[in-house]
């Protein structure tokens, strides 16, 4: 899994019809303290993530494991809303 | 697989249902030295590792061959503690 941060969201009307209903957000992968690096990915939200959130996104067939996502044309989800990062015992990023 | 190093962990509280419970640890892939390449990933612990050790890690459909992540959202687990690793006969790594 990437850890990154949710910088915006894709609005789409023509799209599959499984992909119906679905929060399309932009990310972009970061360090291990939130700072992003990197070209920006879209995923599927399947947990209500705000623009800024830092979040866990899974890939590959591993994105069409959850509920909203299963048999989906999607090869990317955020499955986890990060809470804190600790690197060296230290928390390097805390949610606000 | 790659070789991994555990620099930290990630804490998440809204996630998907499938993965409640399950520890999620911050790495960075090495070369075989232990030295740090490239951006760190997110993995699932199979084997209770610890911050600072080298570990293994499979990825993609793969790391969902084990029965804690069977059919999970997840994309990469550590299924390995490494002991030491031997380059062209030389042991290049050994756990402290």
């Amino acid at each position: 899994m990437f850890i990154a941060k949710v910088i915006g969201t894709t609005i789409s009307t023509i799209k599959d019809e499984k992909l119906t209903g679905r929060k399309l957000l932009i990310l972009r992968q970061t360090d291990e303290t939130g700072a992003p690096s990197g070209k920006p990915y879209v995923a599927v939200d399947t947990l209500d993530a705000g623009i800024g959130d830092l979040v866990l996104t899974a890939h590959g067939s591993s994105g069409r494991q959850t509920a909203i996502t299963s048999n989906s044309p999607v090869d990317a989800v955020i499955m986890a809303v990060i809470d804190h990062l600790e690197v060296g015992g230290q928390v390097v990023y805390r949610h606000q | 697989m790659l070789i991994a190093r555990v620099i930290g962990t990630a804490i998440s509280t809204i996630k998907d249902p499938k993965i409640k419970g399950s520890k999620l640890l911050i790495l960075k892939q090495t070369d075989p030295k232990g030295n740090e390449l490239g951006q760190p990933f997110v993995a699932v612990d199979l084997v209770d590792a610890g911050e600072g050790e080298l570990v293994l890690t499979g990825h993609g459909s793969s790391a969902r061959q084990t029965n804690i992540t069977k059919d999970c959202p997840v994309d990469a687990v550590i299924m390995a503690v490494i002991d030491h690793l031997n380059v062209d006969g030389q042991v290049v790594f050994r756990k402290e």
